[in-house]
């Protein structure tokens, strides 16, 4: 068995590494869970950025692959696709691309393209129609060593020949091979025309058509391991399918809470210490205050929440890579179903425990196109960690801490798990409304390929990740930092003599002020309005603006803080607050997100009213009574 | 309307998907469902007269997972029924 791949894995391909690239642009083409995006990391590294299309929602990553000789040629990631049927978004843009009509794309001189050698039969159908552009490709036969492993095999030199194109076996996870893809770039060779391509349009005779190239290539595409049929009888089973389902689910937020809680804080501890050197070493005045308090602050408040969401991300990344997520996405669809949604939304809705941004990113694996605008519209109701500060510290300020369910289980756990009962049950009724009138479908399909199980690859797992911060930090950042230094400017406007107002004088105040009406129904107070507008940036950045307001660094004097608020609130009044950040959207970055994977603002906007309006009245509502009972 | 495309079935079609038990299987012969859910269960591999088995049930019962051309498939049990079989015996099947 000891057949190193590789030795076959360059073929009709002049052993030449150095030399200057032939081309210039290429792109990477193959159909989902084939391997593309491993291969794609391994060759560019950190090379790479991601980007959208003007007009589209598809992402793509370009990145530049380093020959040799030291220079690089360009890579551009396309989405995966099974066929170049321009109805999908996906495939329409694989084809705009390839076709160099894409605005903002360099029009690609090759292709390189991704098959899952396990897979032929079917894969090889994709290779007919990017053939047929007629461009140079490289076909690459990926997970040779899985291939290999499982019993498969194929000899790639009959497959050049009938396909017109070098063929390489390649393994993106272990490199095994990809010396082809220098070759291919430095020096094509000459090929012949295919011998024959299958008909388009009927499935069956494409089909056909693969499996005779396949065979006349000795094709055997192996058994799927005998490993994956076992651990599916446990994960997919009748009973304890769901036990484990729950058990994993328990996990991945036990894990964001022990871990990612202590991480924030200690990360917090770090930049507070950074704040106070820097409003040591810098002189004292204006530009020590936009710095430490508008500035470094800000800043602050977004990098605090990273430890949290990365460590979802880590978790969700391994159990996708591991090909458990297909698992509990088939698991959850029952329940889904009810609600009008099916199983693919679930990991969106998952993903937003942790922050609504990434999760609206994720539900681009939702092709039915109202399913996905429905799971985009609720995912925001889901208790995502920006709110968790705000809970804590108007909980900790008026909510005793007494027994309420025997010793354990104290009243602050209570209304903490209310508020993420409450968001979750207004996530459920929002789908439900939506599902049955504007969003209604008629063709609901759930169709959901499991791959087979496989140990997750840090590497791909860290780019990821990596991917994921950049995405959190610059697209939520770069709002969140704004807003603070708004703030700051409002607080310290209008000068008198050079000396910034008191507070009470401030723009903000009279900001305050002026939005008191619409607000004291609601038990808040012009300090609370002001904390509620600065909040509609991010969350989170109310603590920062009542530390603010009364003069109070929140890090360093949490408790005084909390009697602070006391003067702002009354129990009634606070209780109104936790219900007003379960339901509002109060996060620009959401809002920036769901415009750009929507394609325009009337989501975004419409999304906002919507949670805005059943923000205020439920709140309204839990003020009065509450009122009735808790004076 | 919901879910209509499902329900309506032409007499033509005899056994489905849906109809076949865990462990059973059928060559596929023909879709009832909008053309581009079709096209989307071809492309993954249920392309007609290849064989289908019924490899499990997920909880409940539904969804099912469906091994094709060598992979596996998680469809609905109303999906199913819009998915024209013709049946294999048991020994037929183990011929294939």
């Amino acid at each position: 068995m000891g057949v190193p791949v590789s030795i076959q894995g360059t073929v009709l391909i002049p052993k030449v590494a150095k030399g200057s690239p032939v081309f210039k642009t290429v792109a990477v083409v193959g159909p989902p869970n084939a391997g593309k995006t491993t291969l794609f990391n391994r060759l560019t590294g950190l090379r790479q950025k991601v980007g959208n299309f003007p007009g589209v929602t598809v992402e793509h990553h370009t990145g530049s692959f380093r020959l040799d000789s030291g220079e690089e040629v360009s890579l551009i990631d396309l989405p995966g696709v099974y066929s170049l049927n321009p109805k999908s978004e996906d495939e329409k843009v694989t084809v705009d691309v390839i076709n160099g009509v894409m605005p903002g794309a360099e029009r690609p001189d090759a292709i390189i393209l991704v098959l899952d050698s396990k897979n032929l039969n079917r894969h090889l159908v994709l290779a007919g129609r990017v053939i047929a552009l007629g461009l140079p490709t490289l076909v690459l036969l990926n997970m040779a060593d899985e291939l290999q492993k499982q019993g498969g095999q194929v000899d790639v030199l009959p497959l050049a020949r009938q396909l017109g194109t070098p063929v390489a076996l390649v393994s993106a996870v272990t490199g095994e091979g990809l010396q082809a893809v220098a070759n291919f770039l430095v020096a094509t060779p000459h090929m012949p025309e295919p011998l024959e391509l299958p008909i388009f349009g009927d499935p069956r005779h494409c089909r056909e058509w693969a499996v005779r190239m396949g065979s006349r290539a000795a094709y055997r595409p192996g058994a799927t391991p005998e490993w994956t049929r076992r651990l599916d009888s446990i994960f997919l089973h009748k009973l304890w399918g769901g036990v484990i389902f729950a058990v994993v689910i328990v996990a991945v937020f036990q894990t964001i809470f022990s871990l990612g809680q202590p991480a924030s804080d200690l990360l917090q501890k770090l930049l507070d210490g950074v704040a106070v050197r820097l409003a040591s070493v810098l002189p004292a005045g204006l530009i020590n205050s936009l710095v430490v308090n508008g500035v470094w602050k800000g800043a602050g408040s977004v990098l605090v929440f990273l430890p949290q969401i990365l460590l979802l991300f880590l978790v969700i990344g391994i159990l996708e890579d591991s090909g458990y997520l297909a698992r509990a996405a088939v698991i959850s669809d029952k329940v889904m179903a009810k609600v009008g949604l099916n199983g693919k939304s679930f990991i969106p809705l998952l993903s937003a425990y942790g922050c609504a941004v990434p999760a609206i990113m994720a539900t681009r694996t939702i092709e039915n196109k109202r399913d996905r605008i429905a799971t985009i519209l609720i995912a925001p109701f889901m208790t995502c960690s920006a709110r968790l500060p705000v809970y804590t510290m108007v909980i900790a300020a008026f909510i005793p801490n007494r027994p309420v369910l025997g010793p354990v289980v104290g009243a602050r756990a209570v209304v903490m798990l209310s508020l993420y009962v409450l968001g979750f049950a207004m996530a459920v009724a929002t789908a439900k409304a939506l599902k049955s009138s504007v969003l209604r479908s008629r063709d609901v399909a759930f169709i959901m390929e499991l791959p087979p199980y496989r140990w997750p690859k840090w590497k791909s797992l860290g780019l990821r990740l990596m991917d994921r911060a950049n995405a959190f930090i610059f697209r939520a950042g770069t709002v969140i930092l704004g807003v603070s230094i708004l703030l700051w400017a409002l607080t310290y406007l209008p000068m008198h003599n050079g000396q910034p107002p008191a507070i009470g004088d401030s723009a903000i105040a009279k900001v305050g002020h002026f939005i008191e009406p619409a607000i004291r129904p609601l038990g808040f107070n012009w300090r609370i309005g002001v904390g509620l507008l600065s909040s509609f940036a991010a969350r989170e950045v109310i603590i920062a603006t009542m530390g603010t307001l009364h003069g109070v660094d929140p890090e360093s004097h949490a408790m005084a803080l909390q009697e602070a608020l006391k003067s702002d609130l009354t129990p009634a009044g606070a209780i109104a607050l936790l219900v007003f950040f379960a339901f509002a959207m109060q996060c620009a970055s959401t809002m920036a997100v769901v415009k750009r994977e929507t394609n325009g603002w009337k989501w975004p906007i419409l999304q906002f009213l919507y949670m805005t309006v059943v923000a205020y009245v439920a709140s309204f509502m839990a003020y009065r009574v509450t009122l009735l009972y808790w004076h | 309307m919901l879910f209509n495309f499902m329900k309506a079935r032409p007499a033509s079609f005899g056994h489905t998907l849906g109809d076949l038990a865990v462990g059973e299987s059928g060559i596929l012969e023909d879709f009832d469902m909008p053309q581009s859910i079709a096209e989307h269960l071809i492309n993954l591999g249920f392309v007609p007269g290849l064989e289908v088995v019924v490899a499990r049930s997920g909880p409940g019962g539904n969804p099912r997972v469906y091994r094709v051309d060598g992979t596996e498939v998680a469809l609905r049990r109303d999906l199913s029924r819009c998915i024209a079989v013709r049946p294999l015996r048991a020994q037929e099947a183990e011929m294939r």
